[in-house]
């Protein structure tokens, strides 16, 4: 017990994360060079500041008088959105179910994430130029390009679904005699009906909101409007296509939370 | 008395040299309860899901007779193994009913291997199918239930709706792996004395695993012990002795 007077070395209670500290430092060194070279000084944020003023006065307030084209161009972008909607959730259904490595042999599943994986990897402005390039001008190649990001963003999240489902279930109506398709139907999709259902309903509010830019490369829809009112230097007729886009995505959203809640 | 069940040579290796089922022989008759007891992984549940094909044998030969004709179970591929398999009903330890289908859904479950699939799809299933299923739930003490999702019962009602889509198979055969051991005792009870009325008035022969050997021996007509994957003892329960046990269990202390 003597010994609890002496000063003992101090023990060092975390282990010191260098590799953590050098990331930070070259983070921030990175983050000084970045701006300087992209001119992003405070001086040029104000000269910003001024032209913002002039263009938000220019926007006030929204023009509605060419409401025809106006009206024309949303219900072409909703038309879009929907047909790419259905279209990619048919075919994520079976893309999904084979993309789930509980149900198939990796022979099928592997491939299959593999065309899902290349669905999403190409933002789908691109997609919808490659289209547009393919296809020729027009609501077509808006409806294509839509249909691909769909397929990407549902298949993945519900071959995830698929994967997490209870297989005891599914042992349980296999054991009963019942076909392939028979389990499919009444071992597995029950269990993930509603998500899929739900994955849907996101893709339904991410394609309206997607569907006003595919017309900026083409693609047809309320975005060709937008970008040939912004050539013009019609801001007044801008805002109020704006205003238009904001009011139909929330509408969307509100619809679409209302679904969600019922199904749970 | 004939055989509904004639097991000879089951082996089952899932790796390769390291059996869990050795060259077991086992034969079962037309009726009555018989108990399977022995410790957990002795490989009384891969013996069950043997004879249904959930589990691949590795040998062995799995003769299933009854009004279906004679079959052996492990040779068979594809479609002639959905036939089988639909003449051999299964109850699970955790029920695996599908959480989010109806009671009545559940048990129609058990027609799955009769009906076409556009049948299934449109719940239009024949009548004498839907007169059976409610006439089962029924007799398993659940007349209110149909159109209850299956996620909402007590552990009891969800073992009861096992039994119900068991029997709405037919079976020639009743598998009933660990069926009380998610269960409190008095359900236990109820659960097993319920399976044994009805495999009895259905003439079904039922298999039974289980780890409550005093449940085992009150409603059992036959008791298998199995130890390390093979049978050490098979006999009615008034000849199983602590002696057997002790060789079934191992160890000494805990009798």
């Amino acid at each position: 017990m003597s010994d609890a007077a002496l000063p003992s070395p101090r023990r060092a209670p975390f282990a010191p994360d260098w590799a953590m500290r050098i990331l930070g430092v070259l983070l921030i060194a990175y983050l000084i060079y970045a701006s300087t070279q992209l001119d992003l000084g405070l001086g040029r944020f104000i000269t910003g500041l001024g032209e913002g003023g002039r263009f938000l006065a220019r926007m006030f307030p929204p023009n509605f008088e060419r409401w025809e084209l106006l009206l024309e161009g949303m219900l072409e972008s909703i038309q879009i959105a929907v047909l790419a909607t259905v279209l990619g959730i048919i075919l994520s259904l079976p893309l999904g179910l084979m993309a789930a490595r509980n149900l198939a042999p990796w022979w099928v599943s592997g491939p299959v994430r593999g065309f899902i994986a290349v669905c999403r990897s190409l933002h789908y402005v691109i997609v919808a130029i490659l289209f547009v390039k393919a296809l020729g001008f027009g609501a077509l190649a808006g409806v294509a390009a839509l249909t691909v990001a769909s397929i990407g963003f549902v298949s993945k999240l519900f071959a995830e679904a698929v994967e997490e489902i209870s297989m005891k279930q599914v042992e349980a109506v296999r054991s009963t005699g019942a076909s392939g398709m028979a389990v499919l139907l009444l071992g597995v999709l029950p269990q993930v009906a509603s998500r899929f259902v739900g994955f849907g309903l996101y893709q339904l509010d991410s394609n309206l909101r997607n569907s006003t830019l595919v017309g900026v490369v083409g693609a047809g829809g309320i975005g060709g409007t937008l970008f040939a009112a912004f050539k013009r230097f019609d801001y007044d007729f801008v805002s109020a296509i704006l205003i238009s886009i904001i009011a139909l995505i929330l509408l969307a959203e509100l619809v679409s939370g209302r679904i969600r809640a019922a199904m749970r | 008395m004939s055989a509904a069940l004639d097991i000879r040579g089951l082996t089952k290796e899932y790796v390769p040299g390291k059996p869990v089922l050795r060259n077991l022989d086992l034969s079962i008759g037309a009726e009555g309860i018989t108990a399977i007891i022995g410790p957990s992984g002795t490989g009384k549940s891969t013996l069950l899901r043997c004879i249904n094909r959930l589990v691949e044998p590795t040998r062995g030969e799995i003769r299933l007779t009854g009004a279906g004709g004679a079959i052996d179970v492990a040779k068979l591929r594809g479609r002639a193994l959905r036939l089988a398999r639909r003449r051999i009903g299964m109850v699970f330890q955790e029920y695996n009913l599908v959480e989010r289908l109806s009671v009545m859904e559940n048990v129609l479950c058990g027609r799955l291997g009769y009906v076409p699939l556009w049948r299934a799809w449109l719940r239009k299933y024949p009548e004498e199918d839907i007169a059976r299923a409610f006439a089962l739930l029924d007799a398993v003490g659940l007349p209110e239930h149909a159109t209850r999702r299956a996620d909402a019962l007590s552990g009891g009602q969800r073992q009861r709706v096992g039994i119900a889509r068991a029997l709405m198979q037919r079976p020639d055969l009743l598998l009933a792996d660990e069926p009380t051991s998610s269960l409190d005792p008095r359900t236990s009870v109820e659960v097993l004395e319920m399976l044994t009325k009805l495999a009895a008035a259905e003439g079904v022969p039922v298999i039974i695993n289980i780890h409550n050997v005093a449940l085992a021996k009150r409603y059992a007509k036959r008791i298998v012990g199995m130890h390390e994957g093979a049978i050490i003892f098979d006999g009615p329960p008034e000849s199983l002795q602590d002696d057997h046990l002790r060789r079934i269990y191992g160890g000494e202390d805990w009798l």
